[in-house]
């Protein structure tokens, strides 16, 4: 291979053939373009006239150049141009490809299996053999060389795996390595704890080389609640320079479609390791949500399921005077039901069978005095993650309820009696709120200026009341206090649920504090203990590439492995990732879990590692070659324009044959640098025609390509259009001519097809359609136009072409309508069906041949269908056809005779519309009799 | 009769049939565009005249006896001569081009020079003949007769004529004294004999229209680039490198011949006129027919 600079070439002793080029030169230089001959009288005039200039008689030099260019692109594409060639020792050892394989490999997994696949095929030109190993899915016993032929053709059924590789797996399998051979190690860009020593057992074999991903590696931590905001925390392997993406939230609409429920920017800073952003969601909303993904990547870890964290809560309110029936507005627990009913589950019930309901939350409005046995019962509940919400009241304040000793079911203690401001017995405005602080739950929240506190029960001064103040009045007095016990806690407000006390109730602000209060009090990680002896089974599984699917049939998970593997390890081959379900619950287990941290791998000095965007001979020959026929191109219409033979409309065409040329390597050359998008269902899209078809009834009428026969079909359907808008509630548009080739046929109901003799038979598309369209309950008014001269049959031209037309649909058996046919009570009584001629008879799909008729009946019960076809010759559209001024465009008969045969034309028209929207529905009068009977009459 | 003669036999006849084929179609075509004059402007003219009387006129010494009318002077003392002016009207012959440059059509549409002339003639011819003219071609080939059977001749030759040269010279020595004469050609080749010819003319009385026939590419020369001309039979070349160039020239030799040819005709005290192959055939024949009718 002759290599020069970049560029490389296989072929190089082709490019000798750049030398003969000055000679082609020469050549051409000597040639004039060839002469036109042209036959042309006026050449008597001619004679004697010579040219001015004798310039073109040699080719001009743009044109050579032109030419020799292609001749030298065709020359230096058949030498064989490579890019960045790759000059490397040769070497017979074999050669194994080693993937990480784990879930950080799918981000970029297309051009892993490409860097594999060129290594393969080296591998092969060089005749060495090869292996391929996943370390997510080592290989039993010794490495598995084969040809590299053989390896290239499993490689696709290669996937990577959404977990790490086991290190001590990996141990065990590198220590049992023997043989000498090369390694080429596609890592996944992370830190592993094996890959030092599995790098030096490989070293210990051969030369390693390391092909590395460019693209970063992001992953995205398990949403929690914060403070009423979801949190969300993404990592990234090595930190770099600033990044901007987006977390994508996904879950299920109403309508139980899975689609992008919200989106919110994420921003790595520079040299950050990690991007946290917040969202806070309508309750609604955020119930719906079942996973988090790092927009764009295709990687398991930048997907997080959610599980039982984002649920409903439950919520269980006991109010404590419940004697004053009839005055809701003043019950304790109004506001709260209101306030809560819409975002949580509320549970109704005695306090005992609360407690064993264990709900996530407990309010107590205005509840002093617990039934014994049952506090002890809360306490546990609330020291295992419960939260228990107080509110203050008359009877809190009344009782003796944590004076002298703190309860420990209330976070402060009391003094007696509370206090009252603003009240006509007291000096003093009544008491607005402070801003939250900071730490509070509530921080952030707008305090509205109106909300206004006239009585609370007070807390005892304590070292502890500041830390468990997380609200107070703008006098500093606690207004809301709140103790940790346990893993749950108690929150007590020093007011009223209900608007006695203070207008919060009252307020959005309240209902704001409740959502805070209650969505922060999430499910904890679960323990091993708590899980322990009961079984999980995967309800979602996730693949490497981050998408979710129906775990189809794994055995159930243990729940001490479960939580194992949620504290620590995170998923591996027998716990894979997932949304596990037990009894009433379900777990998300993440790839990424709370504590999992990333960072990039680091290799020593020695090794060389190569990226993407380097590695991979380019070849150019595909290029140069396309140049070459480029400017051969080129050449070839300067030739023509020099030569005069270029002109008008197909100097136009050569135009375009150009821009063509030219859009046309650039196109293709996007196509492949895009990464295989997923496959998307193309939806052509639909034409204004058919869109306005589809808006009303349109009457359509087949194209017969006689203008004048087209022209009165339209006329015609305009003229049954009017006289069905006058007389029926059918109240069409303007009809439509329609294309059989390129029209949609689907949003007529009715099609009108004249039928002339010298009509084109449709294509086969057309044909497919028509049918479609005949089989889904279309109707085709097949009209020959000739019963004054023909009758029904072959005799005639028209019917001969309508034989033909008519071979290739999809037709059942006809017969002349029937006197009891439903097209002649469809609106109108009709005999006959007359158009501007009375000729003959219009045949219809023929009844099937068991029906009878019923005694008593006065018809048939026929075909349950609306009839595909008509087909007559009466040229019922010139019976019709109106012009634009409304006029009638035809005579029809003779004087009144005639004119009474245009009526019933146009009520067979009638008939005809009305059959084909509303079906069979004038036969069902057959069951007028039995409804009659059944009624009792 | 061997295979030979037999072959011989069918072409001849299936030549002889293509050949009259072409004729009714070309006397239909001719008669069609007089009829569309004469309902206009001479519609009125054949209206009770009928046929070839003109006149009584009193017999005066010197009339031959002959030349009296005996019925019209029985019903009179007097004697009358019955006067055939229109009888003794002039004999018009048409000279068509017969070169073949005249076959030129410089595109699918349009007719050759040659079809063009040969439907003015003879739709000329069928005026004048139902006007009682007597029509015949120049040259000896058909002298002028009146009479339908002559429309029959007339174009039975005009459809045999057969192009030799690639540009004819007018035949002027046959023509009759003080006939009139109708020349149809395109008039590119050399002009010196229709300068006799018309000389001729003038010498013997003879008035007449020339018409000048051209195909609209002769009048626009579109063409460029390396060209190679060639008369319709291949004796005259003419190679250019641009034929671009040669245009403005061209088309100033095409006004000069035309100028040259109008200076002819006003000083043969002939009519002339210019006409395309894509124009109007009927407009045409109107010109053509009041120049020979003019001075009549």
């Amino acid at each position: 291979m002759l290599v020069l600079g970049p560029i490389g070439f296989t072929a190089p002793w082709l490019l000798l053939g750049l030398a003969a080029l000055p000679l082609l030169w020469l050549l051409l230089r000597a040639v004039p373009p060839a002469p036109v001959r042209r036959r042309f009288p006026g050449v008597a005039l001619l004679l004697g006239l010579d040219d001015r200039s004798r310039q073109s008689d040699r080719t001009p030099w743009w044109l050579l150049l032109l030419r020799l260019l292609g001749m030298a692109a065709l020359i230096v594409g058949f030498a064989g141009p490579v890019l960045d060639p790759e000059t490397r020792a040769e070497t017979r050892a074999p050669l194994l490809i080693l993937f990480d394989g784990s879930w950080a490999d799918a981000r970029d997994w297309p051009a892993r299996s490409a860097r594999a696949e060129q290594a393969l095929d080296e591998a092969g030109r060089s005749g060495r053999p090869a292996a391929v190993v996943s370390l997510t899915d080592l290989p039993p016993g010794a490495l598995p060389f084969q040809a590299p032929g053989s390896w290239q053709e499993r490689l696709p059924g290669l996937r990577p795996r959404p977990w790490g590789g086991d290190p001590q797996q990996i141990a065990r399998w590198a220590s049992e390595l023997e043989g000498d051979f090369d390694t080429l190690w596609l890592s996944d860009g992370l830190r592993r704890p094996y890959r030092e020593d599995l790098l030096a057992a490989l070293e210990a074999r051969g030369t390693v080389r390391v092909f590395e991903g460019s693209r970063p590696v992001l992953a995205l931590a398990p949403a929690v609640f914060e403070d009423g905001a979801i949190a969300l925390k993404a990592l990234r392997a090595a930190p770099g320079p600033r990044i901007e993406t987006e977390i994508v939230a996904r879950g299920l609409d109403p309508n139980g479609i899975e689609r992008e429920l919200a989106r919110l920017p994420l921003v790595f800073e520079n040299g950050a390791p990690e991007a946290r952003a917040a969202l806070s969601l309508p309750p609604e909303l955020r119930n719906r949500v079942q996973r988090f993904e790092i927009a764009g990547q295709r990687s398991a870890g930048a997907v997080s399921l959610t599980d039982d964290a984002l649920r409903r809560r439950e919520v269980a309110i006991v109010a404590g005077r419940d004697n004053r029936e009839g005055l809701r507005l003043l019950a304790p627990d109004h506001y709260l039901v209101q306030a809560l009913a819409p975002v949580s589950d509320l549970i109704d019930g005695t306090l005992d069978e609360i407690v064993q309901a264990n709900p996530d939350v407990i309010i107590l409005a205005d509840v002093a005095t617990l039934p014994p046995g049952t506090a002890g019962a809360i306490e546990d509940w609330v020291r295992e993650g419960g939260l228990l919400l107080r509110f203050a009241g008359p009877r809190l304040a009344a009782s003796d309820l944590a004076r002298d000793a703190a309860d420990p079911l209330l976070p402060v203690r009391l003094r007696a009696g509370g206090r009252s401001v603003g009240g006509a017995m007291s000096w003093g405005a009544p008491k607005s709120l402070r801003e939250f602080g900071a730490g509070s739950p509530f921080e952030g929240l707008e305090v509205p200026p109106d909300v206004t506190v006239t009585a609370q029960v007070m807390a005892q001064p304590d070292h502890e009341l500041a830390a468990r103040t997380i609200a107070s009045l703008t006098d500093g007095t606690p207004l809301v206090t709140r103790a940790r016990m346990g893993r749950g806690q108690v929150v007590l407000f020093h007011v009223t649920a209900n608007a006695e006390w203070s207008s919060l109730p009252l307020s959005g602000l309240f209902v704001q504090m409740l959502e805070r209060l209650a969505v922060s009090s999430g499910l904890a990680r679960p323990a091993p203990e708590d899980l322990a002896g009961t079984v999980w089974t995967l309800d979602t599984v996730l693949d490497a590439f981050g998408a979710p699917d129906a775990a189809a049939s794994l055995a159930g998970v243990a729940g001490e492995e479960l939580a194992q593997r949620l504290a620590g390890p995170g998923p591996g081959p027998s716990v894979p990732p997932g949304l596990y379900a037990g009894e009433a619950r379900r777990i998300a287990l993440n790839v990424i879990g709370p504590e999992t941290e990333i960072a990039a791998s680091r290799w020593p000095e020695r090794i060389a590692v190569e990226g993407l965007g380097i590695g991979g001979e380019r070849g150019l020959k595909g290029a140069a070659l396309s140049a070459a026929l480029l400017l051969l191109a080129a050449d070839l219409l300067a030739s023509l324009a020099l030569a005069g033979r270029l002109r008008g409309a197909r100097g136009a065409a050569g135009g375009v044959l150009i821009a063509a040329l030219l859009a046309m390597p650039g196109g293709g050359a996007k196509a492949q640098d895009a990464p295989p998008a997923e496959p998307q269902a193309a939806r052509p899209p639909i034409s204004q025609k058919a869109q306005a078809a589809a808006e009303a009834v349109v009457l359509g009428h087949v194209l017969s390509g006689d203008a004048a026969t087209d022209r009165i079909a339209a006329a015609g359907l305009a003229g049954l259009s009017r006289t069905l808008f006058e007389r029926t509630s059918i109240e069409p548009a303007a009809p439509a001519a329609v294309d059989l080739e390129s029209d949609a046929l689907d949003v007529y109901p009715f099609l009108y097809w004249p039928v002339t003799a010298g009509q084109p038979i449709p294509s086969d598309g057309a044909y497919a359609r028509l049918n479609a369209y005949l089989r889904t309950g279309g109707m085709i008014l097949f009209d020959t136009l000739d019963a004054d001269v023909a009758g029904f049959g072959a005799g005639a031209p028209n019917g001969r072409r309508l034989q033909e037309l008519a071979a290739g649909l999809d037709i059942p058996p006809l017969e002349p309508v029937p006197r009891d046919h439903v097209l002649t009570r469809a609106f109108y009584l009709l005999g006959d069906f007359p158009g501007r001629h009375a000729g003959r008879d219009v045949w219809v799909e023929a009844a099937p041949p068991d029906a009878e008729q019923v005694e008593g009946m006065p018809f048939r019960n026929l075909n349950d269908n609306v009839t595909p076809v008509v087909i007559g010759g009466n040229d019922w559209a010139s019976a019709w056809a109106i012009d634009e001024n409304g006029a009638r465009m035809f005579p029809v008969g003779r004087g009144f005779a005639g004119e009474r045969q245009r009526e019933i034309a146009l009520r067979f028209g009638v008939n005809l519309i009305m059959h084909v929207l509303t079906g069979n529905y004038k036969s069902d009068q057959v069951h007028v009799p039995a409804l009659l009977d059944r009624l009792g009459q | 009769m061997n295979a030979a003669a037999l072959h011989r036999a069918a072409g001849l006849r299936s030549g002889a049939e293509a050949l009259s084929g072409s004729l009714p179609p070309l006397l239909a075509e001719a008669r069609h565009l007089a009829a569309a004059l004469l309902m206009g402007a001479h519609g009125r003219r054949r209206a009770g005249m009928g046929d070839e009387f003109w006149q009584y006129r009193a017999a005066v010494p010197g009339d031959e006896a002959r030349a009296i009318d005996w019925r019209r002077s029985g019903r009179s003392d007097a004697h009358f001569v019955k006067e055939k002016e229109w009888q003794a009207a002039q004999s018009v012959q048409i000279w068509i081009d017969a070169g073949r440059s005249m076959q030129f059509a410089s595109a699918p549409a349009l007719p050759e020079k040659r079809d063009r002339a040969r439907l003015l003639a003879l739709a000329v011819a069928v005026l004048l003949i139902r006007g009682g003219e007597r029509v015949g071609l120049s040259g000896d080939t058909l002298p002028p007769r009146s009479g339908s059977v002559q429309l029959l001749r007339l174009s039975a030759a005009l459809s045999a004529a057969e192009a030799n040269a690639d540009y004819e010279a007018p035949q002027a020595n046959a023509l009759l004294p003080h006939a009139r004469a109708l020349y149809l050609s395109d008039c590119l080749g050399d002009p010196e004999p229709l300068r006799a010819a018309l000389g001729i003319a003038a010498d013997r009385g003879v008035e007449g229209a020339l018409v000048m026939l051209l195909d609209p590419q002769e009048e626009a020369f579109p063409f460029d680039g390396r060209t190679v001309f060639e008369s319709m039979g291949g004796t005259l070349r003419h190679e250019t490198l641009k034929a671009g160039d040669l245009r403005a020239r061209y088309l100033e030799r095409v006004a000069e011949r035309k100028a040259l040819l109008g200076d002819l005709c006003r000083a043969a005290g002939w009519q002339f006129t210019v006409h395309h192959t894509d124009a109007s055939a009927a407009a045409e024949l109107l010109w053509i027919y009041r120049a020979l009718e003019r001075r009549r």
